[in-house]
């Protein structure tokens, strides 16, 4: 319980805060675009379901800012989510980039397809063998059906 | 047989998944300095704002970067610990006063305790991007060369301190 009343005081911690400074230098259209776009690539640690676009938490406000300097300092677009991922890690990135450790996280669904595929044509082909061998009764298994039907002992027959 | 191990074998498999992604805390992000060098940084002190502090005077030091602030609740939940921690000359620990007001910072350190060998403040929270800080408090254990070794992500705990920060904190400082 203590624990819980923590992360809830926590997270509280982390939207409230107090803004700083703005020292931002005015972007061209250019630059706004890939602002926008570049924000809508990062995600919040704070909400974490949120892109830094779309969060209003404190440190969305700060490294969209961060962003906005960078842009104006001249930074390419690489540099500046290569800034954003030296610092939070690959969790940062909306699209996280292939490598061992999220080989499981991209490759998880086709495998998933895959297994689901083979579960799905080995139960048709049983199903269509079974289909095929249903061949007609003989002449003694009827005569022994007729007898169980009619209620009588059946005979062991050949 | 197989009939029925293998739906009993995916369901186990599933549920021990859930079970494992159940205990997990979302909030707790692997932090990529974990073995790197801790950025540096050089601000001013939060009690004597016209002397800068930095990275480069904890050099050959074990040493704690606590980032708190006054507006923060949970740190008052850590804080005992850090006082603790302070009396008993265990560690030094420098905190970094993360997007605060100074009055503010001080009237806090004076109600609670300081536990800080120095407090620096990060007025705009530009150091705390360096270091990858999304929430407050957050701890980084830095050995003598000045490498991250440990971050503790919201209020220390005892528990926490105990087994997990206080051996390394030894190891380091025997090296």
């Amino acid at each position: 319980m203590k624990r819980m009343i923590a992360s809830v005081l926590f997270s509280w911690a982390v939207a409230t805060g107090v803004a700083g400074a703005n020292d931002q230098k005015e972007l061209d259209a250019v630059g706004k675009a890939r602002a926008v776009a570049l924000a809508a690539e990062l995600r919040c640690l704070v909400c974490q379901n949120q892109t830094i676009a779309d969060s209003h938490a404190e440190l969305a406000v700060d490294l969209r800012r961060q962003i906005h300097v960078q842009i104006a300092g001249g930074k390419s677009d690489a540099e500046i989510v290569d800034f954003m991922v030296t610092r939070y890690g690959d969790f940062v990135l909306y699209r996280p980039p292939f490598k061992a450790t999220t080989a499981f996280l991209w490759l998880g669904p086709a495998l998933f397809v895959l297994v689901g595929v083979i579960v799905l044509l080995r139960f048709l082909r049983t199903r269509r063998t079974r289909a095929q061998s249903d061949v007609p009764l003989t002449e003694a298994q009827r005569k022994m059906a007729a007898e169980l039907l009619a209620g009588a002992t059946p005979r062991e027959s050949q | 047989m197989t009939k029925f191990l293998l739906p009993l074998g995916g369901f186990i498999a599933i549920f021990a998944f859930l079970f494992i992604g159940l205990g997990l805390n979302p909030r707790e992000v692997p932090s990529p300095f974990i073995g790197k060098a801790a950025p540096t940084f050089e601000l001013g002190n939060l009690h004597r704002p016209d002397s800068r502090f930095g990275t480069q005077d904890m050099a050959g030091k074990v040493w704690l970067l606590n980032v708190w602030a006054s507006w923060c609740v949970a740190c008052r939940d850590e804080h005992p610990l850090l006082v603790d921690l302070a009396k008993q000359d265990t560690i030094p620990i420098v905190g970094l006063n993360y997007k605060d007001k100074q009055d503010q910072a001080l009237a806090w350190l004076k109600q609670f305790g300081n536990p800080y060998r120095v407090a620096v403040m990060d007025a705009d929270g530009r150091i705390g991007i360096d270091f990858g800080v999304y929430g407050v408090p957050e701890t980084f254990l830095i050995d003598k060369k000045g490498i991250i070794r440990f971050k503790h992500i919201g209020p220390i705990t005892k528990k926490a301190w105990e087994e997990k920060m206080l051996p390394l904190v030894r190891e380091l400082q025997k090296s």
